[in-house]
């Protein structure tokens, strides 16, 4: 015992010590990951005579709020849209996930072992294999350029990561606790309210989050489905930084102001998110 | 534990029978959400591909192939191809260098592990919209020494003029520079996958081999970089199919530009701006074929080894 400790301290320590140059490579990294965000933030700082392609690395001289008041003007609008389009489908999806998860996942029924991988394809399928469908149906039931129709759509191609990722959490909840319940005359209903429902809570916060992020990062859905007047942001952005007429560094101040509100979750979040993020991968 | 449950059932076999079919009411909604929106939808995509349909009204009459004929000895179709390939290769064989070096790195156990991961995964957050505008700026590929701007700018500071290029304007390659902005968004994504796969492996494995005197180089590349392998796998399917899809990147990079094309982008011009709904169609089901042919295998083996328990 000694002698394996004395004889593997110096390699411990040699470890040791090579293993801080491990963060030069991070760090370098680091840099890289931060650098559109370094443009973003700086850009909009800068006032409008500071402003040009030629100093766009160069930190603001001053805190000018110009750009961000600007973009702000031109967003307002939009990323009002967002919101109101974002939350409900996040709440709406989640609740549809979490009750197809508890069937699926504890109170299954003949075939229903069918029903998850069926489910499922939905998820990776490539929208425009189903765009001009769902344009013309979206026409045809009057919900086309609507906010309610970007919901509707949002919670039905969001019905199989969400049942997938309430499935994999209550695949957790001991099957014995079930039929236990069962015994005790619970229906379904019952086993849902009293059993699942009650240890939902961390299952719903990743699934919300994760609607909340696909959605309002979602250009495809919204540039087919909605007016000008009803673009959530990512389609009014887009629309601001095709123009010739509106400044880059507006352009750049309107990034942030999109980005905001999904960083915001992922920085108070993250750690839910990740979850969510793995649930996407199957069992990767 | 047989036993037990050999006693439960008369009971609740019962109950069962009643109810059987409960739960399938409660789904009932949602398959048939799924089964309209997703394969009603594609069968309708499909027989949209066989017609000749072509303006504002819908014209159903048959065609048969002819438009997915059409697209193969169509030129913009054959640079969509190329530029899917090269964008996935630069794209996919990218996130997962460095998605599997920085989780190696990270799996050392080095100061800031937190933060760093953390800061890795941000882009994940960020639509590809926002980023696609903000690269498209970084990515200026204005060369002469007055309008040196973005990455050409930074280079030009530091000394390394001899990377200063045009960027996403480079003739064939130019994508990969538009690959780099997704490279950018998912290798954070890229380096969660491994490092979930990475504390997977248990402890005694890594302290067995180095105690039968491996070297720190060689746990890795005999131990554990075979063990990655279903993550790899997995990272593959994911980003290969993102990468098929790759739509908003690249308008909010490039705008639409033909040397810039994919299939998702001459879908939509072609679909929502050109009307030609059948030519549409049919490069989305071609779309969906190419996906599906990557994901239906994966669906199948990851289902049937974790779905029962």
């Amino acid at each position: 015992m000694t002698s394996t400790t004395a004889a593997r301290s110096p390699k411990r320590r040699f470890r040791f010590q090579g293993r801080y140059l491990l963060l030069i490579p991070l760090l370098l990294m680091t840099i890289f990951y931060l650098l559109p965000l370094y443009i973003m933030l700086v850009t909009g700082f800068k006032s409008f005579a500071e402003v040009s392609l030629q100093t766009m690395w160069n930190l603001p001289g001053g805190f000018s709020l110009e750009n961000y008041i600007a973009a702000f003007e031109k967003l307002a609008p939009h990323l009002k849209n967002s919101l109101m389009m974002v939350i409900p489908a996040a709440i709406i999806s989640s609740m549809v996930g979490s009750v197809n998860g508890f069937v699926l996942a504890r109170w299954r029924f003949p075939g229903s072992n069918l029903v998850l991988p069926l489910l499922l394809f939905g998820m990776f399928i490539p929208y425009q294999s189903i765009l001009i469908p769902l344009a013309v149906f979206m026409k045809n039931i009057g919900l086309a350029g609507s906010i309610p129709g970007l919901i509707l759509v949002h919670v039905i191609y969001g019905i199989p990561i969400t049942t997938l990722t309430f499935y994999g959490y209550y695949m957790t909840v001991p099957k014995e606790l079930v039929e236990a319940a069962r015994i005790d005359g619970a229906g379904m209903f019952g086993a849902y309210r009293h059993i699942f429902l009650p240890v939902s809570a961390p299952a719903f916060v990743v699934v919300i989050i994760w609607q909340f992020t696909s959605a309002w990062n979602d250009f495809l859905f919204a540039v087919i489905l909605t007016g000008n007047e009803n673009w959530p942001v990512t389609v009014a952005l887009q629309n601001m930084a095709g123009s010739q007429i509106i400044a880059w560094n507006v352009q750049m101040a309107g990034s942030f102001l999109a980005a905001v509100p999904t960083l915001l979750v992922y920085i108070f979040l993250g750690r839910y998110f990740l979850r969510g993020l793995m649930a996407g991968a199957l069992k990767g | 534990m047989i036993t037990e449950n050999a006693s439960l059932k008369p009971a609740a076999r019962r109950r069962l029978n009643l109810g059987k079919y409960a739960g399938f009411f409660l789904v009932l909604p949602s398959i048939i959400a799924v089964g309209i929106f997703v394969y009603g939808f594609i069968a309708w995509s499909v027989r949209v591909s066989l017609s000749q349909w072509k303006g504002l009204t819908p014209d159903y009459t048959f065609v048969g192939l002819k438009n997915y004929i059409n697209l193969f000895s169509d030129p913009r179709f054959m640079v969509d191809i190329r530029n899917t390939v090269i964008f996935t290769l630069v794209f996919v064989l990218g996130s997962l260098t460095i998605g599997l070096t920085l989780a190696i790195l990270l799996d050392q156990h080095l100061p800031g592990e937190a933060f760093f991961r953390s800061l890795f995964l941000f882009p994940m957050a960020i639509s590809f919209i926002v980023t696609g505008v903000v690269w498209r700026w970084m990515l200026n590929p204005a060369i002469t020494a007055d309008r040196l701007s973005g990455f050409n700018l930074l280079f030009h500071n530091l000394g390394l003029d001899f990377l200063i290029n045009q960027w996403h304007l480079t003739p064939i390659w130019g994508i990969a520079a538009v690959a780099l902005a997704a490279i950018w968004q998912m290798s954070g994504y890229t380096m969660a996958l491994y490092l979930g796969g990475l504390r997977a492996v248990p402890d005694e494995l890594r302290e067995a081999a180095r105690v039968d005197g491996a070297s720190e180089l060689q746990v890795y590349r005999r131990i554990i970089l075979p063990m990655l392998w279903p993550v790899t796998l997995s990272a593959v399917i994911i980003l290969g199919h993102i990468s098929l899809k790759v739509f908003d990147l690249i308008i909010a990079v490039a705008g639409k530009q033909l040397p810039l094309d994919v299939p998702a982008i001459y879908m939509w011009q072609t679909t929502f701006d050109g009307l030609f709904y059948g030519r549409g169609a049919s490069i989305g089901i071609l779309l969906l074929i190419s996906v599906a042919v990557l994901i239906i295998p994966y669906l199948y083996y990851s289902l049937r080894s974790g779905g029962e328990s």
